[in-house]
């Protein structure tokens, strides 16, 4: 697995080099290539914490097994935005190490090119989403 | 040509049925020279993953709202905007959006600030076209640009700055957010204390009325008389008197403002877009906590 900075990097410049309208396309990418959470959590948002800062029902639960971070997102279809953001967040911290996720970057979601594209405010719920990753991952290891 | 109305029996009970339309009649009008149909979302992505035959999109923040100043449009920027999307000053305007025309409502408010005068939206939005199993596609809209005039804004009819709403302290106030967050128990999350605005409450003699009491579960508007009895019987609004109508930043709040103003025909009803990202954090304005509207 490269290093989330060269992953971060990568992307950032994935995003940089496209038009408005092209981030918008990628995002959706993203959007539409969530992973699924795993049977034992569907239909139960009481096992997830409530993202606050999306005007969307946003769920998400970390776990930590042996050092390694695991995320698991539920968005609604209905909201293509907020489900790309958090597939942005699980490709790049889902899989790493305790220490990779919580020195991750918080700036992550103002290093994508995208509040000319989707606006400053709807970005406000990704911080949230990370900043929430976060403090799962301080608590659970 | 005038585009007709619809003659749909709901939409006709309404004071001004003139801007309103049923799905019916946009799947009837999708290929009528004249009409322009747009999408107005809260989730920017929405409009790519399937919209109305023909429609384009209007976004409320990349594309209403002044990139830098916190404002709308420069008159230039909405002319080149509407152009852009094919809208001319006499095009017929077919709006509807996700959370029940939450945004569609805005996007209505804005085009009336500039005086555009046929647009309508459509009653249940998104998610009644969908709903109801009626055609979309994914590919955005070709369109050919057309010119739009530079019409000077006009914010003095539907538009309350703080200062209106300082001057009509006494008057009808309605807060349509949450109950929570208009008695102020909504507090902000404890990592995020830059969020929103500084202080929680409501604007004092606001009554709450929360936006969402005015629709259907299929997104639709209430019949008139259901909306009568809740906003002129039970929170005792009489026909005339002016009303400001404010939320967190003004969209919902142009929701219940399209209610008020056009379904049930109160000449003289205000958005206060401000709403209370300005007010919670203006320096020195009166604020009440609790679920009693309080005194001005």
């Amino acid at each position: 697995m490269a290093s989330l900075d060269q992953q971060l990097a990568d992307l950032s410049a994935d995003f940089a080099e496209l038009s408005v309208q092209n981030r918008l396309d990628l995002l959706l990418e993203f959007a539409n290539t969530i992973p699924e959470v795993p049977e034992r959590l569907v239909g139960h948002p009481d096992l997830l914490e409530r993202v606050e800062e999306c005007q969307s029902p946003v769920f998400l639960l970390v776990e930590v097994d042996d050092g390694l971070v695991t995320i698991h997102f539920t968005v609604p279809r209905e909201a293509p935005t907020t489900r790309g953001f958090a597939s942005i967040l699980h490709s790049l911290l889902s899989g790493r190490t305790v220490p990779e996720v919580l020195t991750a970057s918080d700036s992550i979601p103002d290093s994508l090119s995208l509040s000319d594209a989707v606006s400053p405010l709807r970005l406000r719920g990704m911080r949230g989403m990370l900043a929430r990753i976060k403090r799962q991952v301080e608590q659970k290891s | 040509m005038p585009i007709g109305f619809d003659t749909d029996a709901k939409i006709n009970q309404y004071a001004h049925p003139e801007v309103l339309v049923t799905t019916d009649w946009v799947a009837a009008n999708l290929a009528t020279p004249g009409v322009v149909i747009v999408e107005s979302d809260e989730d920017v992505l929405l409009y790519q993953t399937g919209h109305i035959p023909g429609a384009v999109r209007i976004d409320w923040h990349t594309d209403l709202n002044d990139p830098v100043r916190r404002d709308y449009l420069s008159d230039q920027a909405f002319s080149e905007l509407l152009g852009s999307r094919g809208i001319s000053r006499d095009s017929t305007v077919i709006l509807y959006g996700d959370k029940s025309n939450w945004w569609a409502s805005y996007t209505l408010w804005a085009f009336k600030l500039w005086g555009h005068n046929d647009v309508r939206l459509m009653d249940g939005g998104r998610d009644k076209w969908l709903a109801e199993g009626r055609d979309t596609v994914t590919t955005a809209t070709e369109v050919t640009a057309v010119a739009y005039p530079v019409v000077a804004r006009d914010d003095s009819v539907l538009r309350a700055f703080r200062d209106d709403v300082l001057a009509h302290l006494g008057l009808a106030l309605i807060d349509v957010r949450s109950p929570q967050e208009y008695s102020g128990e909504r507090t902000h999350m404890p990592d995020y204390p830059d969020e929103g605005a500084l202080r929680a409450g409501h604007i004092p003699g606001a009554i709450s009325v929360p936006w969402a009491k005015a629709t259907n579960e299929d997104k639709s508007f209430r019949s008139r008389e259901e909306l009568e009895a809740l906003y002129l019987g039970e929170n005792k609004l009489t026909p005339g008197e002016p009303v400001i109508v404010y939320c967190r930043i003004g969209e919902r709040s142009s929701h219940s403002w399209f209610v008020l103003h056009y379904l049930l025909g109160l000449p003289n009803v205000k958005n206060y877009d401000g709403s209370w990202t300005e007010w919670g954090s203006l320096v020195g304005v009166p604020i009440v906590k609790g679920t009693e509207p309080g005194k001005a």
